[in-house]
């Protein structure tokens, strides 16, 4: 069954369609790579996902059950987890408080509840260890690669029971070997049977490591092919208006 | 190195907390402190003997205790300019509503009242209507010190009625030997050094100087806390205040004058860092008495008092340049 499915989607400003009637499921475990030219209307149909807009139309369902979200916050609940462009990091943090931030363990009784630092250090090491990223609990995250902020980054996704993670341009902005390093990361989300979703404008990397390719162009879905049954060339036609709709 | 497994790395700790405490400001601003009191001890007869320690440890407290708030409120990546003004502004509610004949309970709870209203107000402005905070805690250094001139009439209050005594001896009165305010910063300083370290809102504090808009997005409160910190800001001052009017024994419409930025170099110079995210309490101590010593010792060693403000400057440049160079040798 799908994990995640989206029926006839449609999210107007006004008179603009930002997005128009979008279908696609995606299963458990699934590498979905969503592209597109700027404005096709991928972070408007992810921002849907995640809680920040309410779709026009259409609906959305997440394993068979309808999905309703008002705030970010609700998103995360039902195991929608982001990975922003930005990383949303703290740089005067440790890597274990970034995992933790707004989700601290804490030990103690009422109102006297002091923060767990041991059990977070021991968690974010343990998460640290299932994604193979060389990252240390205890570093600083201002003195780490970009490489290991993704690793930071993608750990929170872990604290929960995530299904789906949502990644927007992970590897728009760090280095050829910190990229190999991001799509291992992918892969052993995708190894733990969570579905991701992978935003990027890099067609190499879409290409290694997807599924499945979805390409949007002015708000409509032009095409959603294997990967194995599509080339770059095809999909650069596609996102270009070179080739219509497959 | 090539033959460490990705556990080693992970469990690795690149530096202990103990290297990271030698090689901060704090920690060299330490050694300069107690370098200075060792110094004082051979140049001159009169530093290290029982009243002039308890002087320095008294005065050092009005400042430190300010510097506190003030520390939260520069990590958050904030200022507040108004504290002189509010230290004010409370010990006048203090004075007035005691020379009134009301007890001393109502005095404190209605001085330390005063200092909450004006601290929320700072933090409302600021966190929800998205007001810089030089502008805000600007005016209102101006609004306090003109409301503590309406509320006293602009006339020093001296006479507390009733619980006049209870009120200098809580500010003027010893423990032990050792000057009750100075027991009153130490007991502040853990608090807010416990807050920092060991609590969620003091983990949001830092967050949130270290990248507000990330502690948004993972679901910080980042409106309420900045709130909060402002008004901890203030309610520091107020309580300075009331220990200030236990002391001295009056209430003029100009103490506290220019304390502010005494209260920044003190906690600048401690460690906390102007553009957020960096800053402890211990610093905040540290850096109030390395001011205090200064001060206490240009009079001590016979300069002219004139000098202080230059040597005070001249501290803050150096611990701020220590720091600079350390960040230069990292990023080479």
């Amino acid at each position: 069954m799908a994990v995640l499915e989206l029926a006839n989607i449609s999210k107007h400003f006004g008179a603009i369609h930002a997005v128009n009637d979008v279908s696609f499921a995606i299963e458990p475990g699934e590498v979905v790579g969503l592209m597109g030219d700027n404005g096709a209307g991928k972070s408007t149909l992810v921002k849907m996902i995640a809680g920040n807009f309410r779709p026009s139309h259409g609906y959305m369902r997440l394993d068979g059950k309808e999905l309703i979200l008002h705030r970010p916050v609700e998103a995360r609940e039902h195991g929608i987890e982001i990975v922003h462009q930005d990383l949303a990091l703290c740089n005067n943090l440790t890597a274990a408080a970034n995992v933790f931030l707004g989700r601290e363990l804490r030990r103690g009784v009422g109102p006297l509840r002091i923060l767990d630092y041991a059990s977070m250090y021991r968690r974010a090491g343990e998460i640290f260890k299932e994604l193979k990223s060389e990252t240390r609990p205890r570093d600083l995250v201002k003195q780490m690669s970009g490489g290991q902020r993704q690793a930071v980054a993608i750990a929170r996704t872990r604290l929960s029971d995530a299904k789906i993670v949502l990644m927007d341009e992970p590897t728009a902005a760090i280095s050829v070997r910190q990229v190999a390093e991001v799509l291992n990361l992918i892969r052993n989300l995708r190894d733990q049977g969570i579905a991701v979703v992978l935003i990027s404008h890099r067609m190499p990397d879409v290409f290694t490591v997807a599924d499945r390719v979805i390409v949007m162009r002015r708000g409509r879905k032009v095409a959603d092919k294997r990967i194995a049954a599509s080339s770059p060339e095809e999909v650069t036609g596609l996102i270009t208006g070179a080739i219509e709709q497959v | 190195m090539a033959t460490t497994t990705l556990d080693q790395t992970i469990e690795h700790r690149q530096r202990s907390s103990l290297a990271a405490f030698l090689g901060s400001q704090t920690f060299w601003v330490l050694v300069a402190v107690i370098l200075a009191c060792i110094f004082l001890s051979f140049a001159t007869d009169s530093f290290a003997t029982t009243k002039n320690l308890y002087n320095i440890t008294r005065n050092v407290t009005f400042v430190a205790i300010i510097a506190l708030g003030m520390t939260l409120v520069i990590i958050t990546g904030g200022i507040d300019l108004s504290v002189g003004s509010v230290l004010c502004l409370s010990s006048m509610v203090l004075g007035v509503t005691m020379h009134a004949g009301y007890g001393i309970e109502v005095g404190i709870a209605a001085s330390i009242a005063t200092a909450l209203v004006i601290g929320a107000f700072n933090g409302v402005l600021i966190a929800y209507l998205g007001f810089p905070p030089f502008v805000v805690t600007l005016g209102m250094l101006s609004i306090g010190r003109s409301l503590a001139m309406v509320a006293s009439n602009n006339t020093v209050v001296f006479e507390f009625g009733p619980d006049h005594n209870l009120l200098l001896q809580l500010g003027g009165g010893a423990t032990f030997g050792i000057a009750n305010p100075v027991l009153y910063m130490i007991v502040l300083a853990l608090i807010t050094g416990f807050v920092l370290r060991w609590t969620r809102f003091g983990r949001y504090v830092y967050a949130i100087g270290g990248n507000e808009h990330a502690a948004t997005l993972t679901g910080v409160p980042v409106k309420p806390i900045k709130v909060a910190v402002y008004m901890i800001s203030a309610l520091s001052a107020g309580i300075a205040g009331i220990i200030q009017t236990g002391w001295l024994g009056a209430i003029t419409t100009n103490i506290g004058a220019g304390l502010e930025l005494q209260v920044i170099a003190a906690a600048v110079i401690g460690g906390a860092n102007l553009a957020g995210g960096i800053g402890t309490a211990f610093g905040a101590l540290i850096g109030a008495a390395l001011i205090e010593i200064i001060r206490n010792s240009l009079g001590l060693l016979g300069i002219n008092a004139f000098w202080q403000g230059a040597f005070i400057g001249g501290a803050i440049i150096l611990a701020v340049l220590f720091e600079r160079v350390r960040n230069f040798r990292q990023s080479e």
